[in-house]
């Protein structure tokens, strides 16, 4: 059962070390603003919960498993926050999507 | 471990104040900088030393982010170019890194036991705690009893700079603040996300702030990181629901006196210490045990810093706020 539990935990805390792995890539890649926010949403939302989950049980049931869930709940609730914050200041700043007929120039950037 | 960590969080610091020297958007350096202040929490965190960690992140990450963004909102934020004496600034520069990188070469290796810090006073605070103060926290009890006066030096610092900014952006308190605050914005309040979500977290905000104010004799807190936590809430409360709302709830007087407050405490609790024959913040003799005196006096000096730093930066955010009509 520990050796079970341990194998789970390291396969979901690798996960979700690839999932903000690729959050950072999209971030980095991405056209523009709305479509980098939602590839670094991988991170906070999937990545958080995958890394979190999986030290949890490594933790067993301790003080720390609790701690770990409260900051889980925590980043469940204020990382949609700040990202609606976020968008929502961009949109009021001004920054547009972009939209399929203006590509960005230079194909990649 | 540890030095694989600090090498690569230092490393990162490093990128982060590069990148905060060449950017010339304010906003954006204000943001590094509060990422160069969580990344130097956490080098202090994997040093061990969690209570300063928890002072950078609440101060240099929460606090200063709020008000540098509020200071901002009055000025512009694009950075006013200045090309000339730059081959001056860059001498200067220059030998300065030179003297500091000089200077490491005479530090002590990481963690040498050998070394002044760990063969001064430290081994007699962390021998001799248990049996003066009895506390767990030795840094608590080094902040609050041993170097006691330094700490009510460091109130009268926090209470000097918030005397200074009131004086600096002419905000005139317990006169005008209502008034000026009724026709500022109302906050986000057609926000709806971050004003549920904020109503959420605001009571936990300040229930943490109080927990790391009275735990700080048995783990990493105290007055400083309480005041900056419980104050970060009411900022935050301040941001969604509108200045007005928050200074319905604390007006600038009641901020003022905290501030106040907060060092009497702190000097009256050493003026107690001396009427009962002891000395100046000698608190071994506000209690018939000397230990418990001890504690006592801890508890109570902690809560005075913890009131007139919540005070100071909530006048200091009010200030920056009534000007930002």
């Amino acid at each position: 059962m520990a050796m079970f539990l341990d194998v789970l935990s390291w396969i979901l805390l690798t996960l979700g070390g690839i999932s903000v792995l690729i959050g950072g890539l999209g971030a980095l890649r991405m056209p523009d603003l709305y479509t980098r926010m939602h590839a670094a949403s991988v991170t906070d939302s999937l990545g958080a919960i995958l890394v979190l989950t999986g030290a949890m049980l490594q933790a067993g049931l301790t003080l720390a498993t609790i701690k770990l869930a409260a900051i889980l709940l925590f980043l469940l609730l204020t990382s949609p926050t700040s990202s609606y914050a976020l968008a929502s200041a961009a949109l009021i700043a001004g920054t547009k999507p972009l939209s399929e007929r203006e590509q960005p120039e230079g194909g990649k950037q | 471990m540890t030095v694989i960590f600090g090498v690569f969080l230092l490393t990162l610091l490093v990128i982060t104040a590069l990148a905060i020297v060449r950017t010339e958007n304010l906003f954006v350096a204000v943001m590094l900088m509060g990422i160069a202040s969580l990344l130097i929490a956490a080098n202090f965190f994997i040093l061990d030393a969690a209570d300063v960690a928890l002072t950078e992140a609440a101060v240099g990450a929460g606090i200063s982010t709020v008000l540098f963004l509020g200071a901002l909102a009055l000025t512009n934020a694009q950075e006013r170019s200045t090309t000339s004496r730059k081959l001056l600034s860059t001498i200067v520069v220059v030998a300065a890194t030179l003297v500091l990188i000089f200077a490491t070469f005479d530090k002590p290796e990481f963690g040498d036991p050998n070394s002044p810090v760990q063969t001064h006073v430290s081994p007699w605070y962390l021998e001799k705690t248990p049996e003066y103060i009895d506390i767990p926290n030795v840094v608590t009890a080094v902040l609050g009893s041993y170097r006691g006066y330094d700490t009510l030096g460091e109130v009268f610092v926090v209470f000097t700079a918030g005397i200074g900014v009131l004086f600096l952006l002419g905000a005139n308190p317990g006169v005008g603040a209502g008034q000026q605050a009724r026709e500022i914005n109302s906050g986000l309040r057609h926000h709806l996300i971050p004003r549920v979500v904020g109503r959420l977290l605001i009571p936990f905000i300040i229930l943490f702030g109080l927990y790391v104010q009275f735990h700080g004799e048995y783990g990493p807190g105290g007055g400083f990181q309480a005041g900056a936590i419980i104050a970060a809430g009411i900022i935050l409360y301040a941001l969604l629901e509108g200045e007005k709302r928050a200074l319905e709830v604390m007006p600038q007087k009641f901020l003022l006196g905290m501030m106040a407050a907060g060092g009497l405490i702190y000097g009256g609790v050493g003026v107690v210490c001396m009427v009962l024959g002891g000395n100046f913040l000698d608190y071994s003799v506000l209690s018939s045990n000397p230990v418990k005196g001890q504690q006592m006096g801890i508890i109570l000096i902690e809560a005075g810093v913890g009131i007139a730093v919540t005070g100071t930066l909530l006048s200091i955010f009010h200030a920056f706020a009534a000007r930002e009509r």
